[in-house]
């Protein structure tokens, strides 16, 4: 069970690996999604600390969202899927496995790069292991959740468009939960308490949303 | 009582037909009455004069919007386990009254509150969580309407239900910690309600005619979609 899993990831990472610029593409919507608000805004310090956090979590939000479209696409028109659902793997492992490397190829390089544009809204520098550690945390909760519309979507017209409309309304707990991390701590009322519950979102989204991607590829495979 | 007698459309579709009317007017009824109550006895809030009748309208679709989406997420569940077309119609039929009310719910709501918190719109927990029901019943619709296999449509629409209801209190609770202004709940059950008893009557009165106009208007849909897809 464990080892179809770790093949699954294995495959999937080397999958990313090959398509450089897949993953490149996402990470680099996330920077320059980023980049546009002082564009838009104004680049008055004060007001671009206020609403950094806030920034980069959509912006992490919405690159997270973007490479889901493709999380079962190819998978699924190659007939991979359908293999990988017949075989003697439960499906929810085949499922976690599936979000688990999309978290790998599309969340953790956001957490590793957001520091960096932390540093372009002059956050200070306290602020950015509660920032990484957030997206850290948060980001697996939005594949997880978003397999789930990923999956729902797979061959429905107009799919990407759909997802957006599907998933965006559930993000919004992981959004304020983060965000709110680093507000509090900049507030220096540290943000643990935010922290704490967005690792209690992840463990819930863990423990469920495997079942939930598992019916959803079930129902849109038949 | 055979119950699963009435799970099939053929059958349900009939009794359907004769609930309906009874349902309407009792809709109709309840509803001259509630406003009668509502805008005629009631008498004029001591605070807010005479906008606040627009909660007649306001909180019995606030209430109904929740209330549909928890029924719609338990017909989706009842047919994802029992297998019956009947549930997943039920769902689909649910669905619009629902978004219908949730969007009255916000656009009343920003109505009274023009003249009362002076802006219409404030990122408040319960406004948000109610724009966020709406776009949820939205994706919901959206989703069958996207997917031309109506089996399909009803299983990947009952699941994404299903997640939604599961979501609810998170998204609620994680929005009611982030911001509240609106004010606290003034009916509740476990204790006095803290507004005079005409008021009280009025909004109760509108409830039961908004929850009549529900069932009246989600069992002539059903029947449409019946027609539809049974033909």
């Amino acid at each position: 069970m464990l080892d179809a899993a770790l093949c699954i990831v294995r495959r999937d990472l080397l999958l990313a690996l090959r398509r450089r610029s897949d993953v490149a593409t996402a990470l680099l919507f996330f920077v320059i999604v980023a980049s546009l608000f002082p564009l838009g805004i104004g680049a008055e310090p004060n007001l671009l600390r206020a609403i950094a956090p806030g920034v980069i979590w959509v912006a992490a939000l919405l690159s997270s969202m973007l490479s889901l479209s493709r999380l079962f696409a190819a998978d699924y028109a190659d007939g991979t899927l359908e293999q990988m659902l017949l075989g003697a793997a439960p499906v929810g492992v085949v499922a976690a496995a599936k979000a688990l490397a999309h978290w790998l190829v599309s969340g953790l390089p956001l957490a590793l790069i957001a520091p960096v544009l932390a540093l372009q809204y002059d956050l200070p520098a306290a602020l950015y292991p509660v920032l990484a550690l957030s997206l850290l945390l948060g980001t697996p909760v939005l594949s997880m959740i978003g397999a789930i519309g990923a999956a729902l979507t797979l061959g429905v017209r107009g799919g990407g468009i759909l997802l957006s409309l599907l998933i965006l309304p559930l993000y919004v707990p992981v959004l304020i939960l983060g965000a709110g991390s680093v507000d509090m701590a900049s507030a220096g009322m540290g943000g643990e308490g935010q922290l704490l519950l967005l690792a209690a979102l992840l463990v819930g989204a863990c423990t469920l949303a495997p079942w939930a991607i598992a019916a959803a590829l079930r129902i849109s495979i038949e | 009582m055979k119950w699963f007698w009435y799970a099939s459309p053929q059958t349900f579709y009939p009794l359907a037909g004769r609930m309906a009317p009874w349902f309407a007017a009792a809709a109709a009824l309840l509803c001259i009455a509630g406003l009668y109550v509502g805008l005629v006895v009631a008498p004029s809030d001591a605070q807010q004069g005479e906008v606040y009748r627009v909660i007649y309208i306001h909180v019995p679709a606030a209430w109904m919007s929740m209330f549909i989406y928890v029924v719609m997420a338990g017909w989706a569940a009842f047919g994802l386990a029992f297998n019956t077309r009947l549930s997943g119609m039920m769902a689909s039929a649910l669905a619009p009254t629902g978004a219908l009310f949730a969007a009255i719910a916000l656009w009343t709501g920003s109505l009274w509150g023009r003249p009362t918190w002076g802006t219409y719109w404030v990122w408040d927990a319960r406004l948000t969580s109610e724009l966020i029901l709406l776009f949820l019943y939205l994706g919901f619709i959206a989703l069958q309407a996207a997917i031309d296999d109506p089996r399909r449509a009803d299983r990947a629409g009952a699941l994404l239900a299903i997640v939604g209801a599961v979501n609810i209190p998170i998204i609620h609770y994680s929005v009611v910690w982030w911001n509240t202004l609106h004010q606290g709940a003034s009916v509740s059950v476990t204790r006095a309600p803290t507004m005079a008893a005409q008021m009280l009557t009025g909004l109760l009165l509108m409830a039961f005619a908004f929850w009549m106009y529900a069932i009246a208007v989600t069992l002539v849909r059903v029947r449409c979609i019946i027609r539809e897809r049974e033909g």
